[in-house]
């Protein structure tokens, strides 16, 4: 989940210091009756009996690490897309569609769909026939022992750093939303990701992760149901909106097209430009995650077969696309229902407004899921959606730990501490190291709350690695000329200009306009240009050094480079279980959402 | 999913179950309470039957021991 976190952190304007001072002395927003406590009492005894349930099935590492790479396409793809389903993404982003419209959906269509089915039907088999257990793992095969292990140190160091912040912040939303006390959330949390994880491995994140995503659409689709009815359907939101904006209710602007104010920066409220989106976003970035990011590649790497790991991505596609109705369409549907208690209409703010005005009642951007549950959501129902929250919260968490844990062990420990253990030594290190995992999360959960301004820096480090990485991945699997030098330097020096073009503007905002090619760019504009940047650095340096360098003879590069590696042959299915099949609808639905939304 | 033990829809299909009998059944208490001025549309009412017989269908589908 947390790839894409950095962007939308941002994007939602979820800084942890105005979270920090949001949540102290703030009343919380709702509260659970006994009904909606058993409700989370029930979820925390199914996922540790899932745990313990699980603990027979984790004693090989294959079983440990990879899930025993049984998962059917189903269970595969749908962890796929749930370990990116936080409960941060959700608010955030439905925050940031009370803010900015419709326009936030661009992160889950084309931020998304086009890299799910690139990597399904193109990168997949190659992951896939290889036997990699990780990405790293991959590149150890294509480039050598150097770029797997730079690769590796940065992935695991930055997950588990990221889990912590990530850790940090729902327990400042807990606090917020329910008034839960830090160390409670941070600790009751923690110890049961610890469990289920240490028991049961991948197997266990992965089922906790179905089990998640199924609470998520059980408990937030009602929100945005209700709110349909409430309004009168789609045409009778826009009508409100319309009114409202008309009255001066809810400042003007268009809020419920993607691509129409997109042919300047200056046209849209996130000052983006649609090469951005598509370049930017579209590729770059969401490349990057989708293909290359560990956390949500290990999900597929355990499916049960080559088709059943194309037909994964595929299927996380389908329900990528339809997160909108529960993320995105909750947050505009505040702009026309939310109310005050005197029953005018409730105007949410900026996290800096709300802490300009402490005990002004204000309430921001990023709390309007929260109270859009509260207003529809009854007793027991809102249990469910506070559980689906939490379910996000440890999910993801879960995810990044159980990444962590396959990347030390098998991309750090066992090429440079151990190298020839005994299978149950690698399955021991591996469970010690999920706690150790846990632990640094807390470790570093608390060391944000004392130091709130460092998450800032820590979501961006994260980002440094992804886009570069991408490029090293491309070029790896599709140019055979690629050689192992290439791959390093374009690494390194495509992470090295992410991390100088920050730092720029970081010391001077002004330089924006040259990251971003336009002085009229604002700060989301950034990222995506960043990335592109830090990609096509990556190409290129890799293509120059590799020229320059020779290549590995083909002989070698058997099972990963395109041209060199033999694909199984597929059994014929029925087209409804085809891959190519499923992937042409979800084309089809993709471009006519951006069609009917454009 | 099946070969090696409890399916995770066997899991998922308990869960529902439970949640769905807790929901409907306060949906039909909450019928004898006075009306609340919340816009629930009885939510808890068909919410809660949505999720029960989804619970059903998944538990008694890939309940232990039957293989789909």
């Amino acid at each position: 989940m947390f790839g894409l976190v950095p962007t939308s952190l941002f994007a939602a304007g979820l800084h942890p210091a105005s979270v920090a001072a949001l949540a102290f002395g703030a009343p919380s927003l709702a509260h659970l009756g006994p009904l909606d406590i058993a409700v989370i009492a029930i979820y925390f005894a199914m996922v540790i009996w899932i745990g313990f349930y699980l603990k027979g099935q984790a004693n090989t590492s294959e079983e440990f690490f990879m899930a025993g790479r049984e998962m059917t396409a189903w269970i595969a793809g749908l962890s796929f897309v749930s370990a990116n389903l936080g409960s941060l993404e959700l608010m955030g982003w439905a925050g940031s569609s009370y803010q900015y419209g419709i326009l936030a959906a661009h992160w889950y269509w084309i931020g998304a769909i086009p890299a799910m089915l690139f990597l399904g039907m193109v990168m997949m088999p190659f992951y896939y026939v290889c036997k990699t257990h990780s990405v790293p793992g991959y590149l150890k095969l294509r480039y050598g022992q150097g770029s797997s292990t730079v690769a590796a140190v940065s992935f695991a160091f930055m997950t588990v750093l990221m889990s912590g912040v990530n850790m940090f912040a729902m327990a400042e939303v807990m606090k917020i939303v329910l008034g839960w006390d830090l160390n409670f959330s941070i600790i009751v949390s923690s110890l049961a990701v610890a469990a289920y994880v240490a028991l049961g491995g991948l197997r266990s994140a992965i089922f906790n992760e179905v089990l998640q995503f199924v609470l998520i659409w059980g408990g937030a689709l009602l929100v945005p149901i209700l709110g349909l009815v409430e309004t009168g359907g789609w045409s009778g939101f826009k009508a409100r909106l319309a009114q409202n904006i008309a009255t001066g209710a809810v400042p003007g602007g268009d809020y419920t097209h993607m691509w129409r104010s997109m042919g300047h920066f200056a046209d849209n409220p996130m000052g983006i430009h649609w090469t951005g989106i598509v370049f930017g976003l579209g590729f770059a970035i969401s490349f990057g995650y989708w293909t290359t990011d560990f956390l949500v590649v290990q999900r597929v790497l355990a499916a049960n077969s080559l088709r059943s790991a194309r037909l994964a991505p595929v299927i996380g596609s389908f329900f990528k696309m339809a997160v909108p109705f529960i993320v995105i369409l909750p947050g505009l549907l505040g702009l026309v229902v939310l109310t005050n208690g005197d029953g005018s209409l409730m105007h949410l703010v900026g996290e800096n407004v709300v802490k300009a005005n402490p005990g002004a009642g204000l309430h921001s951007y990023n709390e309007v899921l929260p109270l859009m549950m509260v207003r529809y959501l009854g007793p027991g129902l809102l249990g469910l959606g506070i559980t689906a929250l939490i379910a996000g919260f440890m999910s993801g968490m879960a995810g990044n730990v159980s990444a962590f844990t396959a990347i030390f062990t098998y991309d750090i420990y066992q090429p440079h501490i151990v190298k020839h253990a005994k299978d149950e030594h690698y399955v021991l290190v591996g469970r010690i190291v999920t706690i150790v995992g846990v632990v640094i999360s807390i470790g570093a959960a608390y060391l944000v709350m004392n130091a709130a301004g460092i998450m800032d820096y820590v979501q961006a480090l994260f980002s440094f690695f992804i886009s570069p990485l991408l490029g090293v991945v491309l070029l790896g699997m599709f140019w055979r000329r690629a050689t192992k030098q290439g791959g390093f330097w374009g690494l390194l020096l495509g992470t090295l200009t992410s991390i100088g073009l920050w730092a720029w503007v970081k010391a001077d905002p002004s330089a924006l306009r040259y990251v971003a090619i336009s002085p009229d760019a604002k700060d989301m504009a950034e990222n995506m240009y960043r990335a592109l940047w830090s990609v096509i650095t990556s190409v290129g340096v890799n293509v120059i050094v590799s020229l320059c360098t020779t290549p590995r003879p083909l002989s070698e590069l058997a099972s990963v480079v395109y041209g060199a590696t033999p694909l199984p042959k597929e059994e014929p299915v029925p087209i409804y279980k085809n891959e190519w099949f499923w992937t042409g609808i979800a084309i089809v639905i993709f471009l006519a959402l951006n069609i009917y939304f454009w | 999913m099946h070969s090696s033990g409890i399916s995770i829809w066997f899991f998922i299909g308990v869960m529902l179950t439970i949640y769905g009998a807790m929901i409907l059944g306060y949906g039909l208490y909450e019928l004898t309470l006075p009306q609340m001025a919340v816009a629930n549309f009885h939510a808890s009412i068909w919410w809660g039957a949505v999720l029960l017989a989804a619970g059903l269908f998944y538990g008694v589908r890939f309940r232990p021991g039957h293989e789909s």
